[in-house]
């Protein structure tokens, strides 16, 4: 027990979160590392059936209708050996006017060479509300390679919010690929920040299909690549509903020999509906660096805050 | 022997002069204006003193403590202690007005709260909120102020400090000044305004690229009183006996 213990700090040591919230029993939790379940905690109305794989966790999670789970539910999806493979399943429901928040940390502080594969099927009933927020600590020597997947189906009136951020260590490789059904008045809110160097490769392939009456999706991705990174963004937004509105926005600072393209696609198949999309790749603004190197930072300094604000939250 | 010293500086934006041997000793610790028409230089001058890129492609010199300062880069004489605070101020997506502040004081402590209540922006309000688009003009002018406040510097230039600040606001501004020159730093202000020119011991009067005249503000003022500039190119008022002192 005490070794789970032990791994479970190790693992949230690197992600500046505090691990005694694991020990409130209002905050729900799933603690995995490699295919061990180290930790778990359910909640009434949250239902979490977790099986363990040669190579990962198969988990399936309900909130049942109406449930209302008022502190955000602790994820952690950890590997800390330098090599393996991590196969995460997820079968997502949240029932009809149900209410959750996640806060997910995947760990992998030691990686040589990991594989993180994360395959999620996630269903949003009317009205409910569903709000992620995954944060990845990886180790400085780029030997990360990270899968997410996800098929989301957000029901009338419902809202999905997801936010992805991996600043925090080298990417190496991810490859982001999410896709979203809206119906009537939905909302989707899809966001990536994300910062590479070295050889990092990032790759985003996000759809969001706004099928439904005045349902409403924006995907943001900013990202930041120095030395030879390279990232690809293809975010496509498909209006297919009368009153549904989009939004694709897109940032990408790029420096010293970094690479970065942006394929925002708007897809409007309605009269009534209306999509925009804005993309932004460069370097970094010249009078933001002059101001803050007139402030006596030194041109490295300046590129440094101005990324750090671009990525922060 | 003024710290921060022009002497006959030249610069030539695509091929066009914009400044024409510009002579000015800035006084030590001394609140000075330049002011003049729209398109005499006086941003150029500013933008030349601080060294942004494309503006130190100069002739002549720009001495600061006795030291040629033409062949340094905006951060290093930044760190020597001349800084601007820009007309219109960059926006910065996600940096946040405390750490925007505490960048400016590189390293040295700061009271972020204090330095923002000094130029009228309550601290609890705007000490998180990013210094981005959804800051008006005016609270962006502020905040740009603040940060110079934080530097702590030898020589502030503050271009046009009073453009899109509140009437409320503009004696926290003046006040400001007032604590830059406390703090010793040399205050240089760009303006059109004759409210941001009474606010100096010294002014110049800039036209046409050249300084046509100087001296105390009190004789300068007349540029504002009249609306008259005397320059060769523009009307040359009589009433003005400049007696060879530009």
């Amino acid at each position: 027990m005490s070794t789970k213990l032990n791994v479970i700090n190790d693992l949230y040591s690197y992600t500046q979160s505090n691990p005694h919230e694991l020990d409130d029993p209002e905050v729900a939790h799933l603690i995995i590392n490699e295919n061990h379940v180290l930790g778990m905690h359910a909640l009434p109305g949250l239902e979490v059936d977790v099986k363990e794989l040669d190579d990962g966790i198969k988990a399936a999670l309900t909130l049942t209708a109406g449930t209302v789970i008022a502190k955000p539910v602790h994820l952690c999806f950890g590997m800390t050996p330098e090599r393996g493979v991590q196969r995460i399943i997820m079968d997502v429901t949240i029932e009809a006017h149900a209410k959750i928040s996640l806060l997910a940390h995947c760990v992998f502080p030691f990686a040589v060479d990991v594989q993180h594969i994360m395959d999620a099927r996630i269903r949003i009933g009317e009205g409910a509300e569903y709000r992620y927020f995954e944060k990845h600590v990886h180790s400085p020597a780029g030997g990360v390679k990270v899968y997410p997947k996800a098929m989301v189906e957000v029901g009338p009136d419902a809202l999905f919010q997801t936010e992805f951020e991996l600043i925090q260590g080298r990417v190496g490789l991810i490859d982001i690929d999410y896709d979203a059904t809206c119906e009537a008045r939905s909302l989707l809110d899809m966001s990536a920040r994300i910062s590479g160097r070295a050889d990092d490769y990032i790759k985003i392939s996000e759809t969001a299909r706004l099928v439904g009456e005045r349902a409403k999706g924006v995907l943001t991705s900013k990202i930041a690549v120095r030395e030879k990174a390279r990232a690809e963004v293809y975010n496509k937004l498909i209006a297919t509903a009368p009153y549904a509105r989009g939004h694709v926005d897109c940032k990408e600072i790029v420096q010293d020999q970094g690479t970065a393209t942006a394929v925002p696609i708007v897809d409007v198949q309605n009269p009534k509906a209306h999509v925009t999309h804005e993309a932004a790749i460069g370097s970094v603004d010249n009078k933001q660096l002059e101001t803050l190197m007139s402030r006596g930072l030194t041109e490295d300094d300046a590129v440094e805050t101005i990324i750090n604000g671009l990525l922060s939250r | 022997m003024g710290r921060l010293v022009l002497d006959n500086l030249k610069l030539s934006l695509g091929g066009k002069p914009i400044l024409n041997n510009v002579s000015i000793d800035f006084w030590d610790g001394h609140v000075h204006a330049v002011v003049g028409p729209n398109g005499a230089g006086k941003s150029t001058l500013a933008a030349t003193i601080v060294g942004l890129g494309g503006y130190t492609d100069v002739d002549g010199d720009i001495t600061f403590d006795g030291e040629s300062i033409c062949s340094l880069s905006v951060d290093e004489r930044a760190r020597k202690g001349i800084t601007l605070a820009w007309q219109e101020p960059a926006r910065f997506e996600g940096l946040t007005i405390r750490d925007f502040i505490k960048a400016s004081a590189h390293g040295n402590g700061v009271d972020v709260d204090a330095i923002l209540e000094q130029v009228g922006l309550d601290p609890g309000s705007y000490r998180s909120r990013a210094v981005d688009k959804t800051l008006s003009g005016g609270e962006r002018k502020k905040v740009e102020l603040a940060s110079i406040l934080a530097m702590k510097p030898k020589v502030a230039l503050l271009d046009e400090p009073d453009s899109g600040i509140d009437i409320e606001s503009i004696e926290r501004i003046f006040d400001a000044v007032r604590l830059l020159k406390e703090q010793g730093a040399t205050v240089i202000l760009i303006t059109h305004s004759l409210a941001v020119l009474n606010q100096a011991e010294h002014a110049f009067l800039m036209c046409h690229g050249k300084v046509v005249d100087k001296g105390p503000v009190a004789k300068i003022r007349h540029y504002f009183e009249d609306k008259c500039i005397p320059c060769d190119h523009k009307n040359t008022p009589e009433v003005y006996d400049l007696g060879g002192q530009v």
